[in-house]
């Protein structure tokens, strides 16, 4: 007999599976066959032409992906961790103000951001031409592409997953420990190395392998500067422009194979017992600087650390002001206006990627907010079986790469499915707001068991137990408690959704471009000014965001990620 | 007023038995207290009658009513809940009404309902407060209320003095008899605070793991316990183990044969004598009569309102322990000083063995 409980179980779930495995798990398989097949029939050719010297690109790309991705973690970790340092276990003039802007590289989105780099420091960049200028060189000095260009931008856009899961991690390391290591006769360094380094360990691998996962998916930053040099990600979109779907899919598969074999492994490294300390509340101590010249060198550090790290926004910002024609073969740009802004409002042409951007984003946010709740309440508060199962699912689309969640969607929506209510959607409006809702699921599902988990069993029981019924004391008393956590989620992926690039520019249709697409679009044309305004509007709203999920609902910005 | 009956009731989680075939009648007004160990079953039982537990076997009836898998939120039950559950995010008056407001109470009756049960508890000046500004006995006051306000058939309230301090936890505790007598509501109350459950109860069930021992009023339990268990749970006791010989009772400890003027009819293989500290004669001169024992004052403990002193009996074999009130410094023994036991007959318990 199925009791009352066990029913509502049921009857929450249906729904969570119907959505995970119509626009999840199908979508997926749909891929995996695909790559089983070559006009029309079933073989291993696509696999023995990855692997095979017929198609030796394929196998370069792979390379290629995972030795960026190795470099990545390297670099983002030599930056982010002494940064993590500096900031936890020292005091001098103005650290806290620092530390703030420490993390400024997670306020630009990742087109957006690879965008500003090639602006400062690609060839016809501004600091490497005005460095020739300054020196009176032949060429210019430096210019960033390729695979250096690939790594700076990783580096400067990943470290802050170092420096603040280190920093977090030291917060917890009780000094005491340290101390009596000290007290016991270690040296410095002994003491650093034997205890303090063991109980760092957690967050450098989970750090580690974030940045080895969002590396290997890494579009943007290829995309625009790869020049020939062949990843992975960007070989699937390749071969999707050229029309060969079986090779998207195989390539897809591959990628997929990779990040879900993290996704695992950083799951049974979580799930392990790690041996993070039971006294809280203890907060690092920092030793204050109190050499002067020690200490006004860190402080002129910090200028010139800020002074870089903000240099994207700037450029970005001052750009935007730049009218169309003003920095086209100019070296430097030549006017300044607020001609950008005014078209955004005036010109439809110049404003629909916006409005569509906005539209998809808030359909798709609409549907991770009702996802989200009913999802993450079913695995926090319910038992049944196979949690586990639906758990990975929901994760997976947070582990598969960007651009393999939208061949996934081309090949199971080009076709009519019971999933599409016997649509083809690909080509249709609904494509992309239907991919960003993927995409975003996991984010939001994540910040809503954050809360959710917080929220003791017993709170729910008082309530049924004074007579409430389930729907009445999940509006009443479950939805306001969580809300915080939900929205800021939310809003979250809401403002990524807005930038969100590699699926766009798989998916979209020409009557429908997102904002993404058009930034693309301006740079082709070199209006480098009305990107740059695009760009703004993107950083505006993720700063707006993050006021709000802060002030209203005290999420601390690195806990956002 | 409603009573409760729970028949042969039986809840399994997966292997484990956590209330075995368990059969208690709770009348009603009465107000009945589950004591035991940690681990026992209590909160396991309090549960199957609130029906967050459906019971694997048997049956939950309040009054002639069935209600073994009648849902929570139909049972009319107000549960206090150990940390007590107070909804974060609305005031103390918020919190009272809830259960007004799911029953559709109109608006001025709500009011007047609140306000009421919050002068009861003592609350009235914080009506407005969110309960994450009230103290702990405050927020369990809250607690209390917001169950009381209903006008619940069952009281259920879980070890609901467990995390405040031993003063609150007194205050309290005459608060919530106050309350219980004023409404005259059917409680069960869970604790595995023995003086709790003593000076609270007009009945105490004692658990074992997940099964019952023995249902009886305080001084039952304390002067009458069935087993040793209970004994031992209840209370301080001397407790030894005895043989039935040819002549009567023989306890192999105190090398000593055993009078006992109560009844005594254990078919029991292995049986155990019980006998208070506090009903243990002790005399400086020789005692003439049964059970008496030649021993030395080990060790003298003040407490404040009573000295409990340990003598060696049995050539230094055996320890008792004997409580007496503290009359004064000229009374107490001297340690190591020579004492003469007496163990009086009416006072003997022999009781069974339940645990093995
Ligand atoms: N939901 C559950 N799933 C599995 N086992 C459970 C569950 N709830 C209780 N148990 C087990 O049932 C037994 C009785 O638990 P219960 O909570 O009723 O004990 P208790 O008497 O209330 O103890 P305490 O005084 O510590 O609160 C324990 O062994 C416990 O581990
Ligand atoms: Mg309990």
């Amino acid at each position: 007999m199925l009791n009352a409980e066990k029913r509502k179980t049921i009857l929450l779930l249906i729904p969570i599976i119907l959505v995970l495995v119509g626009y999840v798990l199908y979508p997926t398989v749909e891929t995996f066959i695909e790559s089983f097949k070559s006009n029309g029939l079933f073989t291993l050719q696509n696999y023995v032409d990855f692997f095979g010297p017929k198609a030796q690109a394929n196998l370069e790309a792979l390379w290629n992906s995972v030795y960026i991705s190795l470099l990545s973690v390297l670099l983002s970790a030599c930056i982010g961790v002494p940064l993590a340092f500096i900031f936890t276990r020292y005091h001098f003039p103005g650290r806290s103000f620092f530390s703030g802007i420490a993390i400024m590289p997670i306020v630009l989105p990742s087109l957006v951001g690879v965008m500003a780099f090639m602006w400062l420091y690609g060839e016809a960049g501004l600091i490497p031409v005005a460095l020739q200028d300054l020196l009176n060189l032949e060429e210019v000095p430096f210019s960033i592409g390729g695979v250096t260009g690939i790594l700076l931008v990783h580096a400067y856009t990943m470290y802050p997953y170092f420096y603040m899961t280190v920093s977090s991690a030291l917060n917890n390391v009780d000094p005491s420990l340290e101390e009596s290591a000290a007290n016991l006769g270690s040296g410095r360094f002994g003491v650093f190395w034997k205890v303090t380094f063991p109980l760092l360990t957690p967050a450098l691998v989970a750090a580690s392998l974030l940045v080895f996962m969002v590396s290997m998916a890494s579009f943007s930053a290829p995309f625009l500067l790869a020049g020939g040099y062949r990843v992975l990600s960007l070989q699937i979109y390749f071969s999707k422009i050229n029309g060969d779907l079986e090779m998207a899919a195989t390539q897809s598969v591959i990628l997929s194979a990779v990040s879900i074999t993290f996704l695992l492994f950083m799951r049974w490294f979580q799930n392990r017992k790690d041996y993070r300390m039971g006294s809280k509340g203890i907060g690092a101590h920092r030793s204050e600087v109190t050499n002067p010249v020690l200490k006004w060198m860190m402080v002129s550090l910090g200028v010139v650390a800020m002074i870089v790290l903000l240099l994207p926004h700037a450029v970005l910002a001052i750009l935007s002001f730049v009218p169309e024609g003003a920095w086209t073969w100019q070296k430097y740009p030549t006017s300044f206006n607020l001609e950008n802004y005014r078209l955004l409002f005036e010109d439809p042409n110049i404003w629909d990627p916006v409005r569509n951007s906005l539209i998809m984003a808030f359909v798709a946010c609409v549907g991770c907010f009702v996802f989200g709740i009913i999802t993450s309440y079913a695995l926090v508060k319910r038992k049944f079986f196979g949690k586990n199962l639906l758990d990975i699912l929901v994760m997976l689309p947070w582990a598969l790469p960007a651009t393999v969640v939208g061949m996934n969607l081309i090949l199971a929506f080009n076709s009519k499915s019971i999933f599409s209510f016997g649509q083809v959607l690909v080509g249709t409006f609904w494509i992309l707001p239907l991919a960003y809702f993927i995409r975003f699921i996991p984010l939001v599902v994540r910040s809503t068991n954050a809360v959710l988990e917080q929220m003791d069993d017993s709170i729910e029981e008082a309530a049924q137990n004074l007579g409430a019924r389930w729907l009445y004391t999940f509006r009443r008393v479950v939805l306001p408690i969580i809300m915080p956590g939900v929205l800021s989620g939310t809003l979250l992926a809401f403002v990524q959704a807005v930038g969100e690039f590699p699926t766009s520019v798989l998916l979209y249709t020409l009557d429908n471009r997102p904002i993404s697409i058009e930034i693309m679009n301006q740079l082709r044309m070199f209006n480098l000014g009305q990107a740059a305004a695009y760009g703004m509007i993107q950083v505006g709203l993720i700063a707006i965001v993050m006021l709000i999920s802060y002030k209203f609902f005290g999420v601390k910005s690195e806990n956002t990620l | 007023m409603t009573a409760v009956t729970l028949s042969k009731i039986t809840k399994q989680f997966g292997d484990v038995t956590a209330v075995k075939e368990l059969d208690i009648t709770i009348k009603e007004g009465e107000f009945f207290t589950f004591l035991g160990p940690s681990g026992c079953g209590k909160t396991t039982t309090l549960r199957m009658i609130a029906g967050f537990y459906y019971p694997s076997a048997g049956k939950v009836k309040f009054n002639d009513r069935d209600m073994t898998t009648v849902s929570p939120e139909k049972r009319n039950t107000g549960m206090v809940f150990q940390n007590y559950a107070l909804f974060p995010h609305m005031t103390v008056f918020e919190n009272v009404a809830f259960g007004l407001k799911v029953r559709k109470v109109n608006k001025a009756e709500v009011k007047r309902r609140v306000e009421d049960v919050l002068e009861k508890v003592r609350l009235k000046p914080f009506i407005d407060r969110q309960v994450s500004q009230l103290s702990g006995g405050q927020q369990q006051r809250v607690a209390l209320a917001r169950a009381l306000v209903i006008e619940p058939d069952i009281l259920l309230l879980d070890e609901p003095l467990s995390n405040l301090d031993a003063r609150l936890r007194d205050e309290m505790r005459n608060e919530i008899l106050r309350l219980q007598r004023e409404y005259g509501i059917t409680t069960i109350y869970v604790t595995h605070d023995q003086v709790e459950a003593l000076t609270m109860s007009d009945r105490i069930a004692v658990f074992n793991v997940g099964n019952c021992q023995q249902i009886g009023t305080p001084t039952e339990i304390y002067n009458q316990p069935v087993n040793d268990f209970v004994a031992e749970f209840i209370g301080e006791t001397n407790l030894f183990k005895v043989k039935k010989t040819g002549e009567g009772l023989f306890c192999e400890a105190l090398n000593l044969r055993v009078h006992t003027s109560r009844e005594n009819s254990m078919k029991n293989e292995s049986i155990k004598m019980s006998v208070r500290p506090e009903a243990i004669t002790l005399s400086k001169t020789k005692l003439e009569g049964v059970n008496v024992l030649v021993g030395k004052v080990d060790l003298v403990q003040f407490t404040g309102e009573s000295v409990h002193s340990f003598i060696k009996v049995n050539e230094g074999h055996t320890t008792l322990k004997v409580t007496d009130l503290n009359r004064g410094p000229s009374t107490y023994l001297q340690e190591g000083s020579d004492i003469y036991v007496q163990l009086p007959p009416d006072q003997v318990r022999i009781v069974p063995v339940a645990k093995e």
